[in-house]
C-alpha cells in the first residue's frame, strides 16, 4: 500500500511542480466553452433582404412596414430596394445580400380580392441558419398578415401547448456538459497517455520494475494518480464553467454529491480505457498520433453536439459502447435538468463498470518486466 | 578467459553473484549465449563490451527486468527467476539514462524510492541523510533536481540506488556524458562506496580508464559470449607483449629491421614509415636501453623513442578484434600491435 501511495505522491507532486497539465487541459475546453457557445446558438441579426416590389399598391406597403418593424426591433435583416428583380437574385447569389423579396404586380388586388396572392422570396440555401431564419421571420410576417382583423370567439383550430420544463438552455449550458468531459479527457490524455508512455521511455519505469513494487501496486498506483488528476479538472472545469455559462446547482448540495460522483466514475472510465490502450505502447509518438483519433472516435458520437437519435445505425453503436455517451447523458442531467440520481444512477452504473472492466484487462496486459 | 578467473572470485569470498550458463533469445537472434561468471562479496566487477554486445541484456537478467531464456543467476543467493522479489530487496540498480525527477527536489526523489523499498519512516530519513552525504549532495537537499549540473544528478542516481542499503549494486555505464573532472569524482565516489559499505558492485562501461581504475576483476563481452576475464593486470598480461617501443631514426636502412628483431625481449617489429618503426617487447626497459646502446655503436641519431604499456583498450580490441563499434565511423590512426606468430 505504500509502494502504491509512493508511485501516487511522485505523479502528485509533479502534477502540482508541472502546472502545464492542469492549464492545459483545462485551456481547450473553457475555449471551446466560450468560442463555440458564443458562436453558436445565437439569433441572427443584420441580414440584408432586397425588396423588388412591382405592385407599390397599399398591401405592399403595408408589407414593407412590417420588414421596417423587423429591422428596427429584433434586427433580423433590413430591406434594400431594387428595381429588378433579375439584380437582386444576383446578389443573393454573390452574397452582396442574404435573401430577395419579389413583391409582384396586382399584388395588392389579389389580396383584396382573396385571389390567391403570393409573394416570391428567393433564398440562399447554401446556408442553412441564416436561410432557415430569414424564412422563419418571413413566414411570421406572412402569418401575421394572414391572420383575421378580429379573432373569432371559438377558436377552430388545434393549437399546441408547449411547456418547457427547464428555464431557458442557451448553447453554452449545453456545452457544459461536454465541456467537463472534454477536459476530462484531456486531461487523463496528457496525464495517463502522453506522460506514462513518456515516463517509459525516459526509463523510469525501468526504475520502478527494479524495485519491490508489485504488478498491482504499480498498476493501481499509477491509474490512482490518473484519476486524482483527472478529478481534480473535472471539479475546476464544472465550477468555473457553470460560473461562466450562469448553471447555479453546483450551488446545493444534492446536485454537488451528484456531480461528485459523475466526475469520480467518468475518471475510473477514462482512465482504465486510456490505460488499457497505453498498456503496450512504448513509442511516445503513438498517445500523441492517437490523441485527435480518439476525440472524434469518443467525443462526436457520444451526443455532446448533436443528438444520438438522429445517427445512422453504426453510429449509434459506438454510442452505446462510448463511454463519453454516459457521461454527457449523466453531467446533462445534472448540470442541466437536476435530475436527481435517479437520473444518473445508470450512467454512474455503466461508468464504473467500464473503468473496473478496463483496468482490470490492462492490469493482466500489463508486463512486470521491460 | 584468463587463468581460473571465474572461479576465483568465488573462491575466496563468498559469492554475491553466480551467473551460469545464461542465455537470452529474442526470436531468432541470441543476445547473450550461455554467459558464466562469479562475483565476489565486496567485489567491484565489471562488464565491458562494445555497443550491442549483450551487456545491458546481462545486468537487466540479473537485476530481474528480463527473464533469461535459459540457465540461471543467483543474485544474494536469490535464483531471479524464482525469487525475484528477493533479489529486488537486496539490489540497487542504476540505470543509464538519468531517470530522477527533475521537477522533484533531490530529497523528494530519494524519499519516493526509500518507500518504493519499503523502507520505515524512522529509517528512511537517516538512510537519506547517509546517502546524501556518502555522494556530497547534502547542502543541496532540498535542491529541484532539475537546477542541478549533469555530474550532480549522475551522484543523485547513486544516491537513490543506495537508499535502502542494498548489499549488491548494479550500475549500468554510470560516467557516461560526464565531463572527466565529474568522472573522477564519480569514481572516487564508488570506491569510498565499496570501503565503507563493504558493497558489491557490478557495473558496465565503455570507458577502458575506467574499468582499469575501479574493477577488481573485468568481464568483455562480445557478441553475448564472455571472451576474457580477470584482474585488469591478468588481462594485460593475456596480451602478447608487455610493451610497445616506438621508435624513429633519422636514417632510413633497410637493416634496421633486422637489428631491432635482434634485441632482447623483442617479439615483433613492425615498419610504420621510412625509419618508424613499432617494437613489441616482453620487456621496454631492456630493450629501450639495448636499442639506445645500438644506434650510440653505429652512430646514428634517433629522433624519438617512447615506450608504452599495455593498456585495457589493447585488451579490449585484442579480444573483440576492433575499436568499440560506436567510435567505428570514427577515422582510427591507432595500429594493433601484429598479434604472435603473424608477420608485421
Amino acid at each position: 500500500m505504500n509502494r502504491m501511495m509512493a508511485i501516487v505522491e511522485r505523479e502528485m507532486r509533479k502534477f502540482f511542480r508541472s502546472p502545464t497539465l492542469m492549464i492545459m487541459s483545462l485551456m481547450m475546453p473553457i475555449l471551446q466553452l466560450v468560442i463555440m457557445g458564443n458562436a453558436f446558438g445565437g439569433k441572427i441579426v443584420g441580414c440584408r433582404v432586397a425588396v423588388v416590389d412591382h405592385d407599390r399598391g397599399p398591401q405592399a406597403v403595408k408589407l414593407r412596414e412590417a420588414f421596417a418593424a423587423i429591422a428596427v426591433n429584433i434586427k433580423t435583416f433590413k430591406t434594400i430596394e431594387y428595381q429588378s428583380e433579375v439584380q437582386a437574385r444576383e446578389d443573393v447569389r454573390t452574397g452582396k445580400v442574404d435573401g430577395a423579396i419579389v413583391i409582384p404586380e396586382q399584388y395588392s388586388r389579389r389580396v383584396y380580392a382573396k385571389d390567391a396572392p403570393q409573394l416570391g422570396f428567393v433564398t440562399d440555401n447554401s446556408d442553412q441558419f441564416t436561410s432557415g431564419s430569414l424564412e422563419g421571420e418571413m413566414q411570421l410576417v406572412v402569418d401575421a398578415l394572414n391572420a383575421p382583423l378580429i379573432q373569432p370567439r371559438m377558436a377552430n383550430a388545434i393549437a399546441l401547448e408547449i411547456v418547457e420544463l427547464y428555464p431557458y438552455v442557451n448553447y453554452m449550458k449545453f456545452l457544459l456538459p461536454a465541456t467537463v468531459a472534454l477536459a476530462m479527457y484531456i486531461s487523463v490524455m496528457i496525464g495517463g497517455g502522453i506522460l506514462y508512455i513518456d515516463d517509459k521511455s525516459r526509463g523510469v519505469h525501468e526504475g520502478y520494475l527494479a524495485t519491490p513494487i508489485t504488478k498491482l501496486e504499480l498498476v493501481f498506483g499509477m491509474n490512482l494518480a490518473g484519476a486524482i488528476k483527472a478529478v481534480l479538472s473535472g471539479i475546476c472545469l464544472t465550477v468555473i464553467g457553470s460560473l461562466m455559462a450562469g448553471v447555479g446547482v453546483i450551488f446545493h448540495p444534492e446536485p454537488m454529491l451528484g456531480l461528485f460522483c459523475m466526475i469520480l466514475a467518468t475518471s475510473m472510465a477514462f482512465n482504465g480505457m486510456m490505460f488499457l490502450l497505453m498498456v503496450r505502447v512504448n513509442d511516445p509518438l503513438v498517445p500523441r498520433a492517437t490523441f485527435g483519433i480518439l476525440n472524434t472516435l469518443l467525443f462526436y458520437p457520444s451526443g455532446a453536439m448533436y443528438p444520438v437519435a438522429s445517427f445512422p445505425g453504426w453510429l449509434r453503436a459506438i454510442a452505446v459502447v462510448d463511454p463519453f455517451t454516459y457521461c454527457i447523458h449523466g453531467f446533462k442531467a445534472v448540470l442541466l435538468k437536476d435530475g436527481g440520481f435517479a437520473a444518473i444512477q445508470f450512467d454512474l452504473l455503466f461508468l464504473f463498470s467500464f473503468g473496473i472492466a478496463t483496468l482490470l484487462i490492462a492490469a493482466g496486459l500489463f508486463k512486470r518486466t521491460l | 578467459m584468463t587463468g581460473n578467473a571465474a572461479a576465483r572470485g568465488a573462491g575466496v569470498r563468498p559469492e554475491a553473484i553466480s551467473v551460469d550458463r545464461i542465455v537470452k533469445r529474442y526470436g531468432d537472434f541470441e543476445a547473450v549465449k550461455g554467459v558464466s561468471f562469479s562475483v565476489a562479496q565486496g567485489e567491484i566487477f565489471g562488464l565491458l563490451g562494445p555497443n550491442g554486445a549483450g551487456k545491458s541484456t546481462l545486468i537487466r537478467m540479473m537485476t530481474t527486468l528480463i527473464p533469461a531464456t535459459a540457465g540461471k543467476a543467483l543474485v544474494a543467493g536469490y535464483d531471479v527467476a524464482r525469487d525475484p522479489d528477493a533479489v529486488r530487496r537486496l539490489i540497487g540498480v542504476i540505470p543509464q539514462a538519468l531517470t530522477s525527477d527533475p521537477d522533484l527536489s533531490v530529497e523528494e526523489n530519494l524519499s519516493i524510492y526509500a518507500k518504493l523499498y519499503s523502507v520505515p519512516r524512522a529509517q528512511r530519513e537517516k538512510n537519506i541523510a547517509s546517502v546524501l552525504e556518502a555522494v556530497d549532495l547534502s547542502k543541496w537537499r532540498q535542491a529541484q533536481t532539475k537546477t542541478l549540473s549533469g555530474g550532480m544528478r549522475r551522484r543523485l542516481e547513486i544516491a537513490r540506488g543506495l537508499v535502502h542499503n542494498p548489499r549488491i549494486f548494479f550500475l549500468d555505464e554510470p560516467t557516461t556524458g560526464l565531463d572527466p573532472v565529474s568522472r573522477i569524482a564519480v569514481w572516487e565516489m564508488l570506491n569510498n562506496l565499496k570501503s565503507d559499505r563493504d558493497l558489491t558492485m557490478l557495473l558496465t562501461t565503455h570507458y577502458m580508464e575506467e574499468a582499469d581504475k575501479l574493477c577488481d576483476r573485468i568481464a568483455i563481452v562480445d557478441h553475448g559470449t564472455l571472451v576474457a576475464l580477470g584482474t585488469p593486470m591478468e588481462l594485460k598480461h593475456s596480451v602478447p607483449g608487455a610493451n610497445v617501443v616506438e621508435v624513429h631514426f633519422e636514417r632510413e636502412s633497410p637493416e634496421w629491421g633486422a637489428r631491432l628483431e635482434k634485441l632482447e625481449g623483442v617479439q615483433s617489429v613492425q615498419a610504420e614509415s621510412a625509419g618508424f618503426y613499432r617494437v613489441l617487447t616482453s620487456s621496454g626497459s631492456r630493450t629501450t636501453m639495448q636499442l639506445v646502446e645500438m644506434a650510440t655503436q653505429l652512430g646514428e641519431t634517433l629522433s624519438s623513442l617512447s615506450v608504452q604499456n599495455t593498456t585495457l583498450d589493447d585488451v579490449f580490441v585484442h579480444y573483440t578484434g576492433r575499436q568499440l563499434r560506436d567510435e567505428q565511423v570514427k577515422p582510427v590512426n591507432y595500429m594493433m600491435p601484429p598479434r604472435p606468430g603473424m608477420q608485421p
